[in-house]
């Protein structure tokens, strides 16, 4: 780059022709990126890999003790409470946010007044720091002023408050309804995207075919959808399954651990209980299900014959 | 580009053939089903507003007064927020480590979305897939190793901690949304330039980044919203309260043993929100862009 200023300067010529080398240069470029993506996290990837098989605990280097993070856990309820929390939180959440959400983005992609400031408050949810506004939700739920109580009441629906996250299953669906609310939005933007690239001469076409609007929904829109549905759903299932914050803000895993999904527990046993070693244990153990969910939504939903309207065998 | 690709096929689809609907079918399947999701999508944000204006009395007191509506609003909540809380403080954290974080990833993420897309060295689609599979890494999983990380390399309880780890998430994003729009600018004015003799420097600096300006303010609004709401980071590697950002001051200093004054909770939630709120409806535009465009890559 200084060439030009002085050409005469041997050491200036010689690092000017090193950056036009395209290796050098690229190199140089990759430089930034790959050393922070390399030095924070794969390497804390793989350092939480190995912390799962030390006792490592704050303030205190760990030795090696080969599975026994894993063996307690195997016999650890709680765990197994998190696994089956997590698990059942992310399928409902999930089916919930791609039915509502798909369906919003059918609404919102037909011609409707005010559309752009429609889409853009539709979002609002998405946008907001997560945990202010479960904080939100944790004041709709409360026992005594709950809202949602008082409506019900009001219409006559129910006869005393609900405690909505003091009873474990009742908490369960709080949380899920929560994650639900914030997930749609994300879902419907995605899939809205989506819905605007299929030419309303393949609807039409149908139509003068004798194509119902069920059939049109099914062998048009979704096959079309398919493929952005894959990578949405694998977004929205790992983020799902490794949420924190909400249940963080709302419950902190209780009551009775009902609400414990793997990473609050993984957080509650490693910082605040102090035994790194577990809780990365914890941590790493939702890496299988993780590759798991991913292979499966990003596979099961690109079938080659589903996308192209046929049945599978 | 997609985006144009896209807004003249949406043009196409509203004129579609919705003029087949008669309006009570339209009310019905249409207007009554939006208008539900939108009340229940914005509820939350009425009620930390309704909250957030009441005086205790009537936050209490739903039998006398409409919980629906404020009979006489007072600043109180805000007040107590601003005066008597490391409020500000928290929300000057929160605006350099995200500024920050935003600039560190726009940065990288530049370079290297260039040298991919552009320099085609041995391996750039490899390293390519390998950053977007970086982006498939939750936090949750990363979070304790990187406290110890951390706590080693003597940032624990500083703004570094969240300012180096926030590029974590945000790289990876913002290298693979530019990398779209990299590829969207023809290389024959690039050719062009080397023709007449201008570094590869001189090239990206004077020709490729001016014209992709949308982008990176795409992958700029993205970053910083992301960083602004980030959580569980902020939660293990801070601690003192002057360091903490807004949504994790608000959380954990804001509630008092068992007593949760929710009027100031909730002011703080909202004017934590407000400021993220107002910055995304000035780019609403850029930013579905870069949420979608993204996941059509």
């Amino acid at each position: 780059m200084t060439a030009e200023a002085i050409p005469g300067t041997k050491v200036f010529g010689t690092l000017a022709q090193l950056l036009e080398n395209r290796t050098v240069l690229s190199v140089l470029f990759m430089l930034p990126a790959v050393s922070i993506l390399v030095f924070f996290l794969a390497y804390p990837l793989g350092l939480g890999i190995w912390m799962g098989f030390t006792d490592v605990r704050i303030g205190r280097p760990g030795v090696f003790i080969g599975l026994d993070n894993y063996i307690s856990l195997f016999d650890d309820d709680v765990f197994w409470l998190s696994v089956f929390n997590t698990l059942v939180y992310t399928v409902t959440a999930t089916i919930a946010k791609f039915g509502l959400g798909l369906w919003l983005a059918l609404l919102l992609n037909k011609a409707i007044p005010l559309k752009a400031i429609i889409r853009a408050i539709v979002l609002l949810p998405y946008i907001v720091p997560t945990v202010l506004s479960a904080i939100a939700f944790w004041w709709i739920y409360d026992p005594q002023f709950s809202i949602i109580s008082w409506m019900l009441q009001k219409f006559g629906l129910i006869d005393q408050f609900v405690d909505f996250l003091g009873v474990p299953w009742n908490a369960r669906w709080s949380v899920i309804a929560a994650n639900i609310w914030r997930g749609i939005p994300f879902v419907a933007i995605c899939l809205l995207a989506g819905l605007q690239t299929i030419s309303a001469s393949l609807y039409e076409a149908a139509a003068l075919d004798g194509a119902n609007a069920w059939q049109r929904f099914r062998f048009i829109t979704l096959p079309m959808l398919m493929p952005i549905m894959a990578v949405v759903m694998t977004f929205s299932v790992l983020y799902t399954f490794t949420d924190f914050q909400l249940i963080y803000a709302i419950t902190r895993g209780g009551p009775l651990n009902a609400t414990h999904l793997m990473a609050t527990l993984a957080f509650q046993r490693a910082i605040p209980g102090g035994d790194l070693g577990q809780g990365a244990a914890i941590a790493t153990a939702m890496i299988p299900f993780l590759i798991a969910a991913t292979l499966f939504s990003y596979y099961g939903l690109q079938r080659r014959k589903w996308q192209q309207g046929g049945r599978d065998d | 580009m997609t985006n144009m690709v896209k807004t003249t096929v949406g043009a196409d689809d509203s004129v579609g053939m919705g003029y087949l609907e008669k309006l009570p079918r339209r009310v019905v399947t249409l207007y009554v089903p939006l208008a539900l999701f939108l009340i229940v999508l914005l509820f939350p944000f009425y009620w930390m507003g309704v909250t957030t204006f009441k005086p205790n009395d009537e936050l209490y007191n739903y039998s006398d007064h409409n919980p629906f509506w404020i009979d006489n609003p007072t600043l109180a909540n805000v007040r107590k927020l601003l005066f008597e809380t490391d409020y500000p403080q928290w929300l000057l954290n929160t605006m350099v480590v995200a500024f920050s974080a935003t600039f560190l990833s726009i940065f990288a993420s530049v370079l290297a979305a260039y040298a991919i897309t552009r320099l085609q060295f041995r391996g750039a689609q490899t390293i390519g897939l390998l950053i977007f599979l970086a982006y498939l890494v939750p936090p949750s999983i990363l979070f304790i190793p990187l406290a110890i990380l951390i706590y080693g390399l003597g940032i624990y309880d500083t703004s570094w901690a969240l300012i180096l780890t926030y590029p974590t998430f945000l790289i990876p994003f913002c290298t693979w949304l530019l990398m779209g729009y990299f590829e969207s600018i023809p290389h024959e004015l690039e050719e062009c330039a080397l023709i007449d003799g201008a570094t590869r420097i001189q090239i990206l600096r004077k020709i490729t980044l001016p014209l992709a300006v949308p982008g990176l303010i795409s992958a700029g609004i993205f970053a910083f919203t992301l960083s602004w709401n980030e959580f569980i980071y902020a939660l293990a590697f801070i601690s003192s309260t002057e360091q903490k950002t807004v949504p994790v001051g608000v959380l954990t200093q804001l509630v008092e043993g068992d007593v949760y004054h929710w009027g100031s909770l909730m002011a703080g939630a909202l004017l934590g929100s407000l400021p993220v709120a107002i910055f995304y409806s000035f780019f609403v535009e850029h930013y579905v862009a870069s949420l979608t465009g993204a996941v059509k890559e």
